[in-house]
């Protein structure tokens, strides 16, 4: 190597990047932690210029309109309950590396089925009968719509992203269209409270809390999702052809039918959630009932990393920061829209973060060899954890210098 | 070969061209990685208007060494010299600067670009003008004899144009050294032809050209000299006028390494499953098995050999349940039921419905066998998940393998849980091989089970082998290693280029050349439709052949030889 | 005929914004990279040209004399771009640089860049404590919205009889529109242009199909990356300005950019990628988008249209979004490769990935 010095200066880069998956979990969420606290000084930061209140303000007011009255802790238990909903729905497609972001349409055509419902046999069977037609009827609508998509990836392999989201506008002029045509007053777009002398269809409040059923259903939801996820054929399922649908096919899985089925799931929770959006909170449909909580409840899910007891922090803390931001427009008279800033800051910082957490920036040495690739197959060794990396990392050097093998393989195919 | 006869050869070799310094020169060269040696004390020159060819088994560090040169790796220690002048080579730019251009076997273009849009891809070199670029793609073909359009697209292309487009985009470049990595590997014969045709020409126009390959016959037909490469060590250099197939061999596969792998008699061997005729082609529609017939019975290791990519993977994938075949029958004889169960074309799923106890050891340890992202527990839930009532998983049962097995073959991980994708390459084969043995087959496949492994790992998995053997498995093993196959198969099934070459018996020596040396001319055998209907009828012999059946078949073998004269023997081109 | 004409004019105006947002996205996504944030782009690169113009408007500048009307533009103009150029940074910083995973980073950027251009668009006037009711550039607009102006006297030429309707028709139909809805059709023809036929386009779409050749070829993927993600952004963020300053002359209404984000995306898919077909698309897009003020009670031979009620018109609106659908399952089934998305759309680069 002594002769590296005598030619020319090497240009090396200073710093490469390297995958790392043995992160502790405490140190990931303190990473996360930190990115959620710098989003927050951001914030603060953002409502010092704007708004031209102190940090302290804003805090304390976010905090105020989350927990200030019952009435406001119940409300922001509701949102966090249908965010929920939605993120544990497009969950398991997600799992299957399954692209869903047609969560919104899905979700909105479900609220269209209930309120179908709602409208046509109100009045003619009892409650307890109808709230069953509309679930069904919900799940059986976020389902059809969930399962186009997915037919056309499993057969055509048809791009689901841009599939699923042209759906949801589809879905969403179908509303405005039948919003058109129940009206009341006719032509005034708007259908307002239905049923709201019956109460046909609405969902009944426990006690005094009128969103008590709805919070205890997301809450069943989010156990019944961890453990079919997690402890159910299905959802090992869907782990191994999300992971791999060379592994699926060699033990016997057929992709095909996985795909359906798992979209099939993720619709039908949407159904869910439309149902309850409906039939639990707002008893009336507007082309916007969904108001975009379909593309939240994505990043949730993926913030969560897919793990649906994780995603019910995620949901809570955007439900949070939306609902708190929305308290300084209220008393200070700004857009509304204030929010979404709000809740866009932390989340950048989130997803930022998660960098931090699957990479590691490993530095090069001065005295390093010249060439990436020498420095590269020198484990860089900086404490007891980096070493016990250093292990595969060389096992997997090792499959590399024997390309010979590997090499044909590939091109026969 | 001894290390002085080597370096004798090298001190001997004439200078074809006639140019006075190499175009390109290694001394020395070493290169580690981790702590296999995958090359060592390398030295090779080439002159300009010179085909040289780099031989070597599978492993033996060949595709290391020419990555070396085209500045994928970089040398730990050694030389390496252009037109006499040390240079250093440190990444692909480099190598371009000094006028390398490599030839990788992953076609490394753009399927919706044409020919001539590849080529010229990230050059700089002016106006952008695709008609003046086309004609001068058009000259290069006129000048080499490639037959190319430089307007297609490169999805509408043979896997042999593909590879025109690759040498056309070095040529482009101006390089006049090339570096062909196994560039055969994936042609016909009449592709191979005109490929050899084009070298030929373009080393007459006086570039230097390196060729990777492990066919015997097409390096006598093509180069002027040999490098041969044993186990990463540089064994020597010697003028292919000089030599014959038999000398070349005896280098290559190296000296008889005593492994001490022990190897039982098998007990009262029964027909377990039987192939025949299985025809089955690839994605591209090229045939990669053809016409193969063998029967795999019980207590016996069947050990498959041949160079890599001559149907191995297909093979068992296609007895998996993997592959679809064009035609041929997988009868499988179940020894509880003393039924015959027909495997053709069944998924794994229905296979296993069958009551077909078939255990799959693939290549690809953690993008097929094993999911990479998953603890050992949920990799062994991979098999067995499916068991059991409702709709819940038990993770009990595959709880307890994997603390059994982690105990057993002694696999070094934090605890069951942490992802496998973490382990060492030789912990992860343990448990892929583990788990594939604990469902109790009765038919065990396993591909190159020991490839990356340390000589431990590798011991265990020989020694879990005999076990599976001993109760009355049967085990088809592919491996790459010939000395392994020797010590531990009871018969070995010889493949080249997707046909059935031989079957051998390790046990016996064959007359006038070892062991080692008569399989490696059966893998590069070229296999014609009466040779393979040969073997075919061979492998339907009892399992211990005697010497006599050894000699049949070395018979066709050696005549088929002759009749290819001109792709093969001694006789220069 | 005349309602023909305005029928035309109408759906090119509505066109315009989704051609800038499609432009944009086709740029981005040629190098493999599916912006979802164009929409919150577009309101960026509106509110940016908003509040640049309303600040300038503030000053109390002339506007009778001729560089303040050009000082005007440029101030939009330049602000709009910047707004929409850091949104593009931050997406590339996210998923480039961080890989972040692209689907999440997008409708982030979505949710963040609608909520700036609605906060702003409904809080600039307390925020400056300006002394105005509501948001409205009339001024500013005036001078995007100019056009042409022998069309006008063309116009009162067949007025007066002195040229026949149909040729005042035609002008105004190609001459009428602004410099802003011109100038996006140019910027698709160079788009188009340099994608196909230039070293640039060719190295760009080798990064979007596949960036380890790219890289192997000695191509640095990542800078092409950036720059045609933020160049696509501040062309999408023209579009937002287009439709601010031009459609809604200049008065900013909460949510009223609508869709028309999503349906640029759509809109690249309907084109197959390529910015020719945008334009195009973009007007038949614009025509779907309006026709159903148009149609209705005319006789087409011998069927008479009914007059569509207003649902119907949602019906109409959703026609954009059937046909992208369409045109998606039609070319994956027919696997027709040029067609198809970039292969590594979506899918981030990272040279160590084994």
């Amino acid at each position: 190597m002594t002769e590296t010095k005598n030619h020319k200066p090497i240009r090396e880069p200073l710093f490469h990047l390297a995958k790392r998956d043995n992160l502790p979990r405490h140190k990931a969420l303190l990473i996360r932690l930190a990115a959620i606290l710098v989003g927050m000084l951001i914030v603060c930061l953002f409502g010092l210029l704007i708004v031209g209140w102190d940090p302290f303000r804003i805090i304390s007011t976010i905090f105020d309109g989350t927990f200030g009255t019952p009435n406001r802790r119940w409300d922001l238990f509701e949102k966090t309950a249908i965010l929920l909903c939605i993120s544990l729905a497009v969950t398991p497609a997600f799992r299957m590396r399954f692209w869903n972001i047609g969560a919104e349409g899905q979700t909105l055509i479900a609220c269209l089925a209930s309120v179908t419902c709602m409208l046509k046999i109100g009045d003619k069977v009892p409650n307890p009968v109808l709230l069953l037609i509309m679930v069904t009827a919900s799940i059986i609508a976020g389902a059809v719509w969930a399962i186009i998509p997915a037919v056309f990836k499993a057969f055509w392999n048809t791009n689901e992203t841009l599939f699923t989201l042209m759906m949801n506008y589809i879905a969403t002029q179908i509303t405005a269209y039948y919003v058109y045509i129940w009206s009341v007053p006719k032509g005034s777009g708007h259908i307002g409270i239905i049923n709201a002398n019956t109460k046909a269809g609405w969902l009944v409040s426990i006690g005094d809390y009128p969103y008590l059923l709805n919070i205890l259903i997301v809450i069943v939801m989010t156990i019944v999702s961890y453990i079919y996820l997690n402890h159910c054929k299905h959802g090992y399922e869907i782990s191994v052809v999300g992971e791999s649908e060379k592994t699926a096919r060699y033990i016997g899985i057929n992709v095909k039918v996985v795909i359906l089925r798992t979209m099939a799931i993720s619709g039908a929770i949407c159904g869910l959630a439309g149902f309850l959006i409906v039939a639990g909170a707002d008893h009336t449909i507007i082309a916007g009932s969904v108001g975009g909580q379909g593309f939240t409840a994505i990043m949730v899910s993926w913030l969560a990393k897919f793990n649906p007891i994780a995603m019910a922090f995620f949901a809570f803390l955007i439900a949070f920061l939306g609902k708190g931001a929305k308290e300084i427009t209220t008393l200070t008279g700004l857009d509304s829209s204030f929010a979404d800033i709000v809740t866009g800051f932390v989340i950048f910082c989130i997803i930022g973060c998660e960098f931090f957490i699957n990479f590691t920036i490993k530095f090069r040495k001065k005295e390093a060899l010249p060439g990436a690739e020498a420095a590269k197959a020198e484990p860089v060794s900086e404490n007891t954890e980096e070493q016990k990396d250093a292990v595969p990392e060389t096992e997997e050097k090792n499959e590399e210098a024997i390309p010979d093998n590997d090499g044909k393989e590939g091109s026969e195919q | 070969m001894s290390e002085q006869t080597a370096s004798s050869a090298t001190a001997a070799t004439p200078n074809v061209s006639g140019s006075p310094v190499p175009a390109i020169e290694l001394r020395n060269i070493t290169k580690t990685f981790g702590e296999v040696i995958a090359n060592q004390g390398i030295n090779l020159s080439v002159y300009r208007g010179e085909i040289l060819s780099i031989l070597g088994e599978n492993g033996s560090g060949k595709t290391t060494l020419m990555n070396m040169i085209s500045g994928i790796y970089f040398p730990d220690s050694g030389h390496i010299f252009i037109d006499g002048e040390e240079v250093l080579i440190r990444s692909p730019k480099d190598a371009f600067r000094y006028k390398i251009g490599m030839i990788h076997q992953h076609f490394k273009l753009i399927d919706v670009f044409t020919a001539t849009e590849n080529i010229v891809l990230g050059l700089n070199d002016g106006r952008y003008d695709l008609p003046a670029y086309e004609e001068r793609v058009r000259e290069i073909c006129g000048r080499y004899g490639f037959v190319l359009d430089p307007k297609k697209k490169i999805y509408d292309m043979s896997v042999s144009e593909k590879q025109t487009v690759e040498i056309i985009k070095v040529l482009y470049r101006g390089a006049d050294i090339l570096i062909l990595d196994e560039p055969t590997a994936v042609l016909t014969p009449q592709e191979t032809d005109r490929l050899f045709d084009v070298l030929r020409r373009m080393r007459d126009d006086g570039k230097a050209i390196i060729i990777i390959t492990h066919k015997l016959h097409e390096v006598m037909a093509l180069s002027d000299k040999v490098a041969v490469l044993c186990k990463g060590r540089y064994i020597g250099t010697v003028v292919t006028k000089e030599t014959n197939e038999a000398k070349l061999t005896e280098m290559m596969v190296g000296e008889k390494v005593d492994l001490n792998i022990h190897r039982s008699e098998p007990k009262n061997p029964v027909p377990r499953l039987i192939v025949k005729g299985l025809n089955c082609k690839n994605e591209d529609g090229i045939a990669v098995l053809k016409n193969i017939s063998f029967t795999a019975q019980s207590g016996e290791i069947l050990g498959i050999a041949g160079i890599a990519g001559s149907g191995q993977r297909e093979l068992l994938e296609s007895i998996a349940g993997l592959q679809r075949l064009e035609s041929g029958e997988i009868t499988y004889m179940n020894p509880s039921t003393e039924k015959e169960e027909n495997l053709r074309n069944k998924s794994p799923r229905q296979i296993r419905e069958l009551g077909v106890r078939l255990s799959f050891v693939p290549e690809d340890r953690l993008g097929m066998g094993l999911v990479g992202n998953m603890g050992i527990i949920d990799n062994m839930m991979l098999r067995s998940y499916e068991s059991g009532r409702g709709f819940f998983l038990n993770r009990t049962a595959p709880a307890s393998l994997a603390d059994q097995i982690i105990s057993d073959l002694q696999v070094v991980t934090p605890n069951a849980k942490t992802p496998v994708r973490r382990l060492s390459g030789g912990n992860v084969q343990k448990v892929l091989v583990g788990r594939e043995i604990a469902s109790a087959p009765t038919v065990l496949m396993v591909a190159y089970p020991v490839r990356g492994l340390d000589i431990n790992s590798s011991f265990t998995i020989y020694r879990l082998l005999n076990e599976q053997k001993e109760k009355g498995v049967s085990i088809i093993f592919v491996g790459e290693d010939l000395d392994v196959l020797i010590e531990l198969c009871d018969r070995i099934l010889v493949l080249s280029s997707g046909s059935i070459s031989g079957i051998v018996d390790p046990r016996v020596t064959p007359e006038g050349m070892t062991l080692k040396e008569q399989i490696g001319l059966l893998m590069t055998k070229k296999v014609d439709e009466t040779a393979a209907d040969t073997a075919a009828d061979s492998s339907e012999k009892p399992a211990v052949a005697d010497s006599a059946a050894v000699q049949t078949e070395i018979t066709p073998a050696s005549e088929n030889g002759g009749k290819e004269a001109p792709n093969d023997g001694n006789q220069e081109s | 005929m005349t309602l023909f004409f305005s029928f035309i004019r109408r759906a090119v105006m509505q066109g315009v914004p989704l051609l800038y947002g499609s432009t944009g996205e086709i740029i981005t996504e040629k190098s493999g990279h599916l912006n979802l944030g164009i929409p919150g782009i577009m309101y960026m690169g509106a509110i940016g040209g908003v509040i640049g113009g309303f600040f300038y408007e503030q000053t109390g500048a002339d506007f009778g004399l001729w560089y303040v009307r050009l000082f005007a533009i440029l101030i939009a103009l330049t602000c709009s771009l910047v707004f929409s150029c850091l949104m593009g940074l931050l997406y590339c910083f996210l998923t480039v640089s961080l890989r972040a995973n692209q689907n999440v980073t997008g409708l982030a950027l979505t949710t963040f860049g609608v909520g700036v251009g609605n906060f702003f668009g409904g809080s600039l006037i307390k925020i400056s404590h300006a002394d105005v009711p509501t948001v409205t550039l009339t001024k500013t607009s005036g001078c995007f919205a100019k056009h042409l102006g022998f069309v006008d006297s063309v116009n009162k030429a067949a007025q007066a009889g002195k040229c026949p309707q149909i040729l005042a028709e035609l002008c105004q139909t190609v001459f009428s529109y602004s410099f802003l809805a011109y100038l996006s059709i140019i910027i698709a023809l160079v788009a188009a242009h340099v994608l196909m036929k230039t070293r640039t386009g060719l190295t760009l779409r080798a990064v979007g199909e596949d960036p380890a050749t790219a890289d192997a070829a000695g191509i640095n993927v990542n800078r092409y990356k950036y720059v045609s993600t933020c160049l696509g952004s501040m062309i999408a963020g023209l579009g937002g300005l287009y439709y601010i300053m031009d459609y809604a002359s200049g008065v900013w209404s909460s949510d009223g950019f609508g869709d028309r984000g999503w349906l640029s995306v759509a809109l690249v898919i309907f084109s197959l990628w390529r910015p020719g077909l945008a334009i195009i698309g973009s007007f038949i897009f614009g025509g779907m988008y309006i026709i159903h003020n148009y149609i209705g009670g005319q006789k087409l031979f011998f069927l008479t249209i009914p007059k569509l009620s207003m649902q119907a018109q949602e019906l109409f609106k959703m026609s954009p979004y059937v046909m992208t659908l369409l045109v998606l399952i039609f070319v994956s089934i027919k696997e027709k490769k040029e067609a198809l998305p970039p292969a590594h759309l979506g899918q981030n680069y990272f040279r160590e990935e084994r």
